[in-house]
């Protein structure tokens, strides 16, 4: 279970959705988190902040907090690149050394530069399909297999050790043997993006269908029904949530693997943009294309999560 | 014989009039022994055990924990095969959990996933019934549970109480000849329990279904049941087996009359003397 738990946060995220397996408890925690006490009353320190928050209190309280969430994000962000600029406008060299960093107006007006170039468009276009492409592909298999793992001992003796061993090898180590493997360039590229999805949908499927209470299982089969209709009424409904868990990091990594999959492209590709970039040291492109792949991967991430929440109404419904 | 009654309860599905009749439900557990492990580490669960369960009785197994008494009740369920001996339900040896015999949990064992009707409606929707038989299904039961309000609810939208009685209109939803309960209300507040005992009670009269019901609470079991079996611990066996004669319909009031203490106390000493002997035999 330990390799479990670290494989869970491959990208650095956690799986913040409860799991399944404590129907029981949730009613409890409910009156716990209902209060949300975290941030509105962790911000009512400051004096500006409580301004705000008074001015705001007459819309609903939902509205409130999340007016509040952004403004807080934008402020955040705001400040970043105040201190970016800061830090470059004065060429700060203190330990960390800002003297040849792009600042952020350059970056700005480089970014605002491709905008009106068809190419720019097309680094994006592709890297967008080799996502979709690799990443879709690690989703019906890693589901697959997960689902399979975990409702099988035998599959699970055959697959798991494949996943030990790959899991820890990182996207850029595969280029030389994704190159020498597949017949084109594209689905090498494909092939390095797919691997970096793969590994945590898989074992946050496995650890989801592992979760799933046996009283469950057990009141299905009492209730008549055949093994098919329990793994689609029971095991799959009970694994969701971390399923969903494993395909919103998935895709955070299967944008993070893109980089080094596109490094074997010769053309196309948001992540050769930033490689070219660097190649021909071009540094305000370099930051162009960095924050553009993590601009795309928070959007795709978000329309991921997005487009699971329907499946996991009956969570929200439980709070 | 009992191929034809069964053929016959499916061709009148979900009239509760045909589980009125007193012919469906009988359980024999036949030289039922249930052993857990093997060799040095084997433990038996329940010795050599002989029942007969007659159709549309009430019984509840009261034992200390750990005495076997889930263990037996799983046997009927089919969720333990018996080491040796065998289990009839209706004439029919059980092998594998049915939705001829409903189970209702201890411990809240509702679909979270899905609202309330549609828990409800889960036996017959495996069975494959059409969509409108199991609106009709779920809307009786809601009905007869007092949940119609909330049919369209999430479980962890209820009260414990409430997700209980889900849980039996949910087992009930097939038709059940045997209704199987395992400490369905352990979970629950004093009051609460009270009002389910109760609530379940007018349940069983109106379906004059055979009921199996786990306690170790003795004036649950007094209250409810027509037949009292207590169990002892290690090795779990059935040491007593009377007949609760208080009239029906039961009434709270009667927990403190002369006949019901005089069957709780006789509940209270074979418990204590066999909760002390397993205790001293763990303590060995």
């Amino acid at each position: 279970m330990s390799n479990l738990g670290q494989a869970v946060d491959v990208a650095g995220e956690k799986i913040c959705e409860p799991t399944p397996s404590a129907p029981v408890q949730r009613k409890e925690d409910s009156i716990g988190f209902a209060e949300a006490p975290g941030l509105s009353e962790g911000l009512s320190g400051g004096d500006v902040l409580r301004a705000v928050k008074s001015g705001l209190s007459h819309g609903g309280a939902f509205l409130r907090k999340n007016v509040l969430n952004i403004a807080l994000s934008v402020v955040s962000l705001a400040t970043g690149i105040f201190l970016w600029h800061f830090a470059t406008a004065y060429k700060v060299d203190f330990y960390i050394n800002f003297e040849n960093i792009p600042s952020p107006e350059k970056v700005f007006t480089a970014f605002w530069t491709h905008l009106g170039e068809t190419d720019f468009y097309i680094h994006i276009a592709v890297s967008m399909q080799r996502i979709l492409i690799g990443y879709i592909t690690a989703a019906v298999i890693g589901i697959l297999a997960g689902v399979l793992m975990g409702r099988s001992k035998l599959i699970r003796s055959l697959i798991y050790p494949y996943i030990e061993v790959l899991r820890p090898i990182p996207a850029v180590a595969w280029i030389p043997l994704a190159i020498l493997m597949w017949p084109t360039e594209e689905a090498s590229i494909i092939y390095i993006t797919l691997l970096g999805a793969l590994f945590p949908i898989v074992l946050n499927t496995l650890h989801g269908v592992e979760q799933t209470p046996e009283v469950l299982v057990r009141a299905a089969k009492s209730l008549g029904a055949s093994r098919l209709q329990i793994f689609w009424h029971v095991i799959l409904p009970a694994a969701l949530p971390s399923i969903a868990a494993g395909l919103a990091i998935g895709m955070g990594v299967s944008w993070f693997s893109l980089l080094a999959g596109e490094i074997i492209s010769g053309q196309y590709g948001i992540g050769y943009f930033t490689w070219n970039a660097y190649s021909l040291i071009n540094y305000p492109d370099i930051v162009v294309g960095m924050l553009v792949i993590g601009g795309l991967g928070t959007l795709s991430t978000y329309a991921v999560r997005l487009a699971m929440q329907p499946l996991l109404a009956w969570q929200k419904r439980a709070r | 014989m009992n191929t034809q009654v069964v053929s016959l309860k499916e061709h009148i599905p979900h009239s509760s009039q045909a589980m009125a009749q007193k012919d469906f439900g009988h359980i024999v557990i036949e030289d039922v022994e249930i052993v857990f492990g093997k060799g040095a580490t084997a433990n038996q669960a329940v010795t050599k055990t002989s029942l007969d369960i007659k159709p549309g009785e009430f019984v509840c197994i009261l034992g200390p924990s750990g005495c076997g008494k889930s263990t037996l009740l799983n046997s009927i369920a089919g969720y333990v095969n018996p080491s040796s001996g065998t289990v009839f339900v209706d004439g029919k040896p059980v092998k594998e959990p049915g939705p001829d015999r409903g189970m209702v949990f201890q411990q809240y064992s509702l679909f979270p996933w899905k609202t309330i009707r549609d828990n409800i409606a889960f036996g017959p929707r495996v069975a494959g019934r059409t969509n409108v038989e199991c609106s009709s299904i779920a809307n009786t039961f809601l009905e007869m549970v007092g949940l119609s309000k909330f049919a369209d609810k999430y479980p962890a939208e209820l009260s414990g109480g409430m997700q209980q009685r889900v849980g039996i209109a949910r087992a009930l939803a097939n038709y059940p000849s045997v209704l199987l309960m395992d400490e369905p209300f352990g979970a629950l507040d004093a009051q609460t329990r009270l009002m389910m005992q109760e609530n379940l009670l007018s349940i069983w009269s109106e379906f004059g279904i055979t009921v199996v019901f786990v306690t170790h609470d003795v004036d649950e079991a007094i209250f409810l049941a027509d037949r009292v079996l207590i169990m002892s611990a290690s090795p779990g066996s059935v040491i007593d087996d009377f007949n609760v004669t208080l009239p029906r319909p039961r009434d709270p009031a009667m927990a403190t009359g002369s006949e019901f203490m005089a069957l709780k106390k006789i509940c209270l000493d074979q418990i204590r003397s066999e909760s002390l002997r397993a205790f001293e035999q763990q303590n060995r």
